[in-house]
């Protein structure tokens, strides 16, 4: 290895490395500890001090899965014995189970709007980009600062008009609705950010499938798609994040069929007193593929994360 | 003049014919692809951002639809400029935007310079970093309430472990001069990881050779810190500063699900008041003109230091 004067000496470094490490570790305590909270019993997740060790339990998951109700003692002794460990451990609270709880469905609910409007965003977005990045559209500066400055609304402005719209054409509290809300939200970085990959793709491979005898539309899907597959791959990830992780549009235009898990999962602290277990149990469901997303997005995060303004 | 062949045969075809061998026109193309995105930006943007420019001048009341609606001129944007809760939300809003702003960008460069030592394992440790801001952020907010919990709270128990308070003798979201700090602290852990990001991308923008030659020019560590590497990252950082700016300006989700607003409006922020004037008082009309000044406030800001963040660029 050759020396240079800009390398930092091995002792700064171990130094900047300890450091950073520092940073990190007390940055994912508060992740760690809602996911421990998650397998404690209520009692355990309120002790004072805090437990850091303490019996493993699926009373927090059981109780976000389920709706129960509190049952007397000798109520109890005549029941049949209990066909399952949730059962098992909803009995020991003297309590037996009633029925699912609502966060299947809205985890559900949040699946479905999330990839819904994602294939939509990219859809268009794909088309919008590659339109902008090969044609001379005319006002083309101006439309594409245009489709950045729909994200500088707060979304409760957009959220007044949006709400009466919604009530007049029947799409409140409908998948299609916030499909296509989000994809409204979502179309912004989808094009920026695609429209960034595509320039990268040299536009000699276009012309030499246009020469061959292709059509423009045959060019764009048969030698630009492909090109352009991970960039449209990691937008994908980006717009299915955002969709994911929306609270102020779901919270005001959603109440039941198609409420997501964010304005959800809060209210589960709600049932039966201070149930955090069971709130952290939901939290880790919920965020758990995000953080697998970001592992693997680590490459193109910050291109996303600035509307494709740094580029590595 | 010679003509290549290809073109020779263009020029031979009659429009009418070249028209049907070619199909579309590249303009007609063209806007086969933009086309549905605009139309669907027009339908949920355009046509909402008039809508509700609209209902400003009404006394329009969303809860009673069928209430006959008054067109009262300026008078909405009169009482917002004169309400003085609304210019304590600013307040709010103001101290939350410096103070995260402040905090991200002094640990986030911080970071950012130190993971720039590549030491080993820095890949590793810059995704762990990064997490936080992936998170949702009402979901975030839900359970750093149970961290502020006063006695049972990790966070009381955090402070009061190194400090020697009392866990229970503080409410980080109960007291008045309190919350406005917990909100930023919150703020701060999830999006410190976004400034640093952007920084390292500046600081990896610049070339060795610049600092080999002050090297050689025996420059020292710390000049070379100021004429070099800060300048130089400055671009980056203002970035970053902008779309912080931005985002914690429409802040709602977090701070909605930590305090509410509360206690009290200590930390109601200029969307928070919105949506209890919006969707619990159902004033739309009054509403409508008060998310028209925030949109233009916005606006306006960003575009002026994008002017200024442009002048730093060509320097």
């Amino acid at each position: 290895m050759s020396y240079s004067i800009t390398e930092p000496s091995s002792r700064q470094k171990k130094v900047a490395g300890s450091l950073v490490i520092l940073y990190a570790f007390i940055t994912l305590v508060p992740l760690f500890w809602v996911f421990m909270t998650g397998f404690k019993t209520p009692p355990d997740s309120i002790s004072y001090p805090p437990k850091i060790l303490f019996t493993p339990s699926m009373e927090g998951y059981v109780n976000l899965f389920t709706t129960r109700t509190r049952v007397s003692p000798e109520r109890l002794q005549q029941l049949p014995p209990p066909a399952n460990f949730a059962e098992e451990i909803v009995r020991n609270r003297n309590m037996v189970i009633v029925g699912p709880s609502k966060y299947g469905e809205r985890f559900l609910n949040s699946v479905i709007i999330g990839f819904g409007s994602t294939f939509l965003s990219i859809f268009l977005g794909t088309l919008a980009a590659y339109g902008f990045s090969r044609f001379k559209v005319p006002f083309k500066d101006d439309l594409l600062f245009f489709i950045l400055s729909t994200r500088m609304m707060p979304p409760i402005a957009v959220a007044i008009p949006i709400f009466l719209m919604y009530r007049k054409l029947g799409l409140s509290d409908t998948h299609v609705g916030m499909i296509l809300l989000y994809t409204a939200v979502n179309i912004s970085l989808a094009v920026w950010l695609l429209k960034g990959f595509m320039d990268e793709i040299p536009l000699e491979y276009e012309e030499a499938a246009l020469i061959d005898g292709y059509t423009r539309f045959q060019a764009f899907y048969k030698v630009v798609l492909p090109q352009a597959a991970t960039g449209i791959a990691s937008t994908a990830i980006f717009c299915l994040i955002f969709a994911w992780n929306e609270y102020a549009f779901a919270v005001l235009l959603t109440s039941g069929t198609a409420q997501t898990a964010p304005p959800f999962i809060p209210t589960i602290i709600g049932v039966g007193g201070l149930d955090w277990p069971a709130m952290a149990a939901g939290a880790t469901i919920f965020l758990l593929p995000v953080l697998i997303f970001t592992v693997m997005l680590r490459k193109h995060l910050l291109r996303g994360i600035t509307f494709g303004a740094v580029r590595k | 003049m010679s003509l290549d062949p290809v073109e020779q045969v263009a020029r031979a075809t009659p429009v009418t014919v070249a028209k049907k061998i070619r199909g579309l026109s590249d303009r007609a193309i063209a806007w086969i692809f933009v086309g549905p995105t605009i139309l669907l930006l027009l339908a949920i943007n355009i046509f909402p951002l008039i809508w509700t420019i609209n209902l400003s001048f009404t006394n329009y009341k969303a809860n009673r639809p069928n209430r006959p609606v008054e067109y009262v001129g300026l008078r909405n944007y009169e009482r917002i400029l004169n309400d003085s809760d609304i210019w304590l939300n600013m307040q709010a809003t103001a101290h939350f935007l410096v103070w995260t702003i402040v905090f991200q960008v002094l640990i986030g460069f911080t970071l950012a310079w130190l993971i720039n030592k590549k030491f080993k394992g820095n890949d590793l440790w810059t995704t762990i970093i990064v997490l936080p801001m992936m998170l949702s952020p009402a979901v975030v907010g839900n359970f750093w309430t149970f961290f502020y919990q006063p006695q049972i709270g990790l966070f009381n128990y955090v402070v009061g472990f190194f400090t020697g308070a009392d866990p229970s003798s503080f409410e980080m979201l109960g007291s008045v001069d309190l919350a406005p700090w917990a909100i930023v602290i919150v703020d701060t852990w999830m999006w410190t990881p976004f400034v640093m990001l952007i920084c390292l991308a500046g600081l990896r923008s610049i070339p060795n050779y610049i600092y080999e030659a002050a090297a050689i020019d025996r420059a020292s560590k710390w000049r070379q810190f100021w004429t070099i590497t800060l300048p130089m990252v400055l671009p980056f950082l203002m970035l970053a500063v902008l779309f912080r700016g931005i985002e914690n300006f429409k802040m709602f989700d977090l701070v909605v699900q930590l305090t509410g607003g509360g206690p009290g409006s200590t930390t109601e922020l200029a969307s928070i008041n919105l949506k209890r004037e919006a969707f619990e008082k159902w004033r739309t009309g009054y509403s409508s003109a008060f998310a028209i000044i925030l949109f233009v406030t916005v606006f306006g800001l960003a575009s002026i230091y994008v002017k200024a963040l442009n002048k730093v660029k060509e320097r």
